[in-house]
């Protein structure tokens, strides 16, 4: 159903693409100080050692993932809240390789998995913008994705380091940037009221109504989030009503 | 290192790689049924608005304010930098006018 795209397609994978795949993330670095510098506080606030910290961040990698993982933390950890966690914030991580595939089908061994290992939000959208563009050096996926893992880490390592030397108290204005990261990253994902509206409020009461109800985390957060997604696919699978007929019949 | 503390990262490791790799493998080899590839794509905006609200209900009021901000900063500018230090500070600057109750 998704086969590659037909005829000739040169796909290679270079040192000078994964240069200029870097050189394209720099001014992403801006944005990602803060986030991951918020991650490590809220890992030393959890009472994760440094080395828990840069474990997690260096092989989850995974921004959004790790800050949910960390505010549902339990000591001792729940395996299986975390890893839940993990995957339902991931998940929309799937499709994206899917997405890449013209790039990702004429790579083998450790240039597919490997890169895929680096796969996050930004790198995704920058190498779709530039696969759009008539790129055809798959280095460069690699190439941003590296250097943000790399930034990551110097960011949330410091992060950790700032907050477990200032020890927050409970409460402190700071740990409200855990949920204005999330506030933030919804703004760009907003499409309009007409696909977002209903799924959004949707994904938001029922998350509501669950935890209410007294259902244990990831539970309201993943039946939120499936059943506004499932709205919203079911809205993008009705036929669009026919021209002049504003709601149908 | 805590055994358990590394057990439950290597778990976010391999359900975060799986999502990365095995979504990719999964996609390519079988597809999925139209209807699961349009949720994959639609998820992303309800997790988080789901997140943001069971978030928000514990913070309170405050935290609908510090959230606004951060919305209009980041329209504004688009930029993460920005709109999210501007709702920590939103949250710092009412909290220090509006002494807590009890």
């Amino acid at each position: 159903m998704t086969e590659p795209a037909a005829g000739p397609y040169k796909v290679s994978f270079t040192r000078a693409g994964m240069l200029r795949g870097a050189a394209a993330g720099l001014p992403l670095l801006l944005g990602l100080l803060p986030f991951g510098a918020l991650v490590g506080v809220v890992a030393a606030g959890k009472g994760l050692s440094l080395g828990e910290t840069l474990l997690m961040s260096g092989i989850v990698y995974a921004g959004a993932a790790q800050l949910l993982s960390l505010e549902l933390w339990t000591d001792p950890p729940s395996i299986l809240a975390a890893t839940l966690a993990a995957l339902v914030v991931n998940i929309r991580m799937a499709p994206m390789g899917a997405a890449l595939a013209p790039w990702l089908d004429r790579l083998r061994g450790w240039r597919l998995w490997g890169t895929l290992a680096t796969l996050v939000d930004h790198s995704f959208a920058l190498s779709i913008a530039e696969q759009r563009r008539g790129g055809r050096d798959a280095g460069y996926l690699l190439g941003v994705g590296l250097l943000l893992w790399v930034a990551w880490m110097v960011c949330v390592g410091l992060g950790h380091v700032l907050g477990g030397s200032v020890r927050l108290p409970p409460g402190h204005p700071l740990y409200f940037g855990g949920i204005a990261a999330f506030v933030s990253l919804l703004v760009p994902l907003w499409r309009g009221p007409r696909q977002d509206m209903a799924p959004w409020l949707l994904a938001g009461a029922l998350a509501l109504a669950a935890h209410v109800l007294g259902l244990p985390q990831p539970f309201p957060l993943l039946g939120g989030a499936l059943a506004g997604a499932a709205l919203a696919a079911w809205h993008e699978a009705r036929p669009p009503p026919p021209a002049g007929q504003e709601d149908g019949r | 290192m805590r055994a358990d503390v590394v057990l439950t990262i290597l778990g976010m490791a391999a359900a975060t790689y799986f999502c990365r790799a095995g979504g990719y493998a999964v996609l390519r080899t079988f597809g999925l049924p139209p209807f699961v590839q349009a949720m994959l794509r639609n998820l992303p905006g309800p997790i988080f608005a789901a997140y943001v609200t069971l978030a928000l209900a514990k913070y309170g009021p405050l935290g609908l304010v510090g959230a606004l901000g951060v919305v209009l900063v980041q329209r504004r500018t688009g930029s993460l930098a920005l709109s999210i230090p501007s709702g920590i500070l939103i949250v710092w600057l009412i909290g220090l006018l509006l002494p807590t109750e009890g």
